[in-house]
């Protein structure tokens, strides 16, 4: 096991296969968890994810990531996906500014 | 039964498959397909390709307001999948902060309520204050005009005189009832400046905090901090904030005559209406509840579909006052684009490679929108 890394974020590298991490994040809940998951199984050349919280008294997030191999690092995708999600979030924040102007003209005609 | 293509020239799923990526089918006794299929290459072998680019999600995505009140907004969001829209409502429930009193010094209370339930109390008034002008109060810090916002609450309840008996406390007694409108605020430095015509207050004014009887008074002084609701629920900037999917409502065969009011007065939601030709038609399923009434018994399963839809979210947010509805929702997806900065930072940390790099490219990238809306108001 390589451990690297401060105390809040761990990367878990298994051998020297950079194609399979566990990345460990402290401080994160299902709220990070579910939706980085959610995000890594629709990133193409990601072949597993999954995420656990191990015991809800213990302040752990597993993230564990396994790409084709060849392709994409582990790594790489995770932090792909988690740049991909702050993009999902803006193109929200877009369309409902959007749609909150779109709702006050309607509303003044 | 091979795959098509849709109007983009991508593959398209063939029907029933498509029926069980974007619907939640519910049965008279169970559901089905609950599970959302978000696996990339989940239909790859029929060379359709199920990953998710922001770029195609913004082309996909849709929001549309449906009520917006003061405290209050409703709106449609289609084209996300579940773990979005949770994520969202998780953060909107205990991520986004808010300023609530923490510290009470008390001076005097002589009132029946012990001071750790009148603190406790103290601490659940929504504050009608703007938490983006604070700082975090490091632990051990020195409460200051960035941190903290400071009330006095000094109540004594004396008789007033010449009251028959028989009157009600509040015409007999002078501050009887002790309320969210008497703490008044102290402000600590240059916060008078700042606050100016806008002071500090309770967003309600009609909060019961005690009741008193002569002789008895309350002395206190509380300091309000920043925080939020994942240390302590006081620190929630919601009411409620909750989505559902939106309810779908489908007449399989043709429901004419006695069958069509049999089905109408069935309904407790009141989802359907019959024509002037007798066909009864679901002219409101988005009031369906998915009681299950409709097609409970005899052979109404055959005759009626009720299923919903996975990537539309019927999303409501209730503000306790302190912050917009509409802001609140801004703020939770700031905090969103914040946390994964945060994460990317600390990964890039780890990976030993230049962190400021990679805090530039998420922050900087996706703020623009956000930033948009913060300085527009």
């Amino acid at each position: 096991m390589a451990n690297s890394g401060g105390e809040d974020l761990c990367l878990e590298v298994a051998g020297d296969d950079p194609s399979c991490a566990t990345i460990v994040l402290r401080g994160e809940d299902h709220t990070m968890g579910n939706a980085v998951r959610y995000m890594l199984a629709r990133r193409p050349g990601v072949e597993f994810a999954g995420y656990s919280i191990p015991h809800p008294s213990e302040d752990r997030l597993n993230i564990r990531v396994q790409t084709i191999a060849g392709g994409e690092s582990a790594a790489e995708a995770f932090g792909g996906s988690v740049k991909d999600l702050a993009g999902v979030a803006d193109v929200i924040a877009k369309s409902f500014l959007g749609a909150l102007e779109e709702f006050s003209t309607s509303m003044k005609q | 039964m091979g795959s098509g293509e849709d109007s983009d020239g991508k593959r398209s799923l063939p029907e029933h498959l498509e029926r069980m990526r974007s619907r939640v089918e519910v049965g008279s006794k169970v559901p089905s397909n609950s599970e959302g299929v978000y696996y990339s290459g989940a239909y790859s072998s029929m060379g359709v390709d199920n990953s998710l680019s922001v770029s195609d999600l913004e082309k996909r995505l849709k929001v549309k307001i449906l009520e917006k009140e003061k405290d209050r907004i409703v709106f449609e969001l289609i084209g996300i999948d579940a773990p979005i829209a949770n994520t969202i409502r998780r953060i909107l429930l205990s991520e986004v902060p808010t300023m609530a009193i923490e510290k009470v010094s008390f001076f005097a209370n002589s009132s029946v309520i012990h001071e750790e339930i009148l603190a406790h109390r103290l601490g659940l008034i929504p504050l009608d204050v703007d938490p983006n002008l604070f700082d975090y109060m490091e632990e051990g810090a020195e409460p200051s005009e960035v941190n903290a916002l400071k009330f006095r609450l000094k109540v004594q309840c004396t008789k007033v005189a010449a009251v028959p008996a028989e009157a009600k406390p509040s015409l007999k007694y002078h501050n009887s009832d002790v309320f969210s409108s008497m703490l008044e605020w102290e402000p600590i430095g240059e916060q008078a400046e700042v606050f100016g015509s806008k002071p500090p207050k309770p967003v309600n004014d009609d909060i019961l905090i005690a009741k008193l009887r002569p002789g008895q008074e309350i002395d206190l002084e509380v300091l309000a901090v920043k925080g939020i609701s994942k240390d302590h629920a006081k620190w929630s900037p919601v009411a409620t904030a909750f989505y559902r999917m939106l309810p779908q409502v489908e007449l399989l065969k043709s429901i004419e005559g006695a069958d069509a009011i049999e089905l109408k007065d069935m309904c407790p939601s009141n989802c359907f209406d019959i024509e002037e030709s007798g066909k009864a038609v679901a002219v409101r399923p988005g009031q369906c509840t998915m009681c299950r009434e409709c097609i409970r018994h005899g052979d109404w399963e055959e005759k009626i579909r009720l299923s919903r839809v996975r990537d539309h979210f019927i999303f409501s947010i209730e503000s306790t006052g302190a912050i917009a509805p509409e802001d609140l929702f801004m703020r939770a997806l700031q905090v969103l684009v914040d946390k994964c900065g945060n994460v990317v930072e600390r990964l890039t940390e780890s990976l030993d490679v230049s962190s400021a790099q990679a805090r530039a490219s998420t922050n900087k990238e996706h703020l623009s929108h956000l930033t948009r809306m913060s300085t527009g108001r």
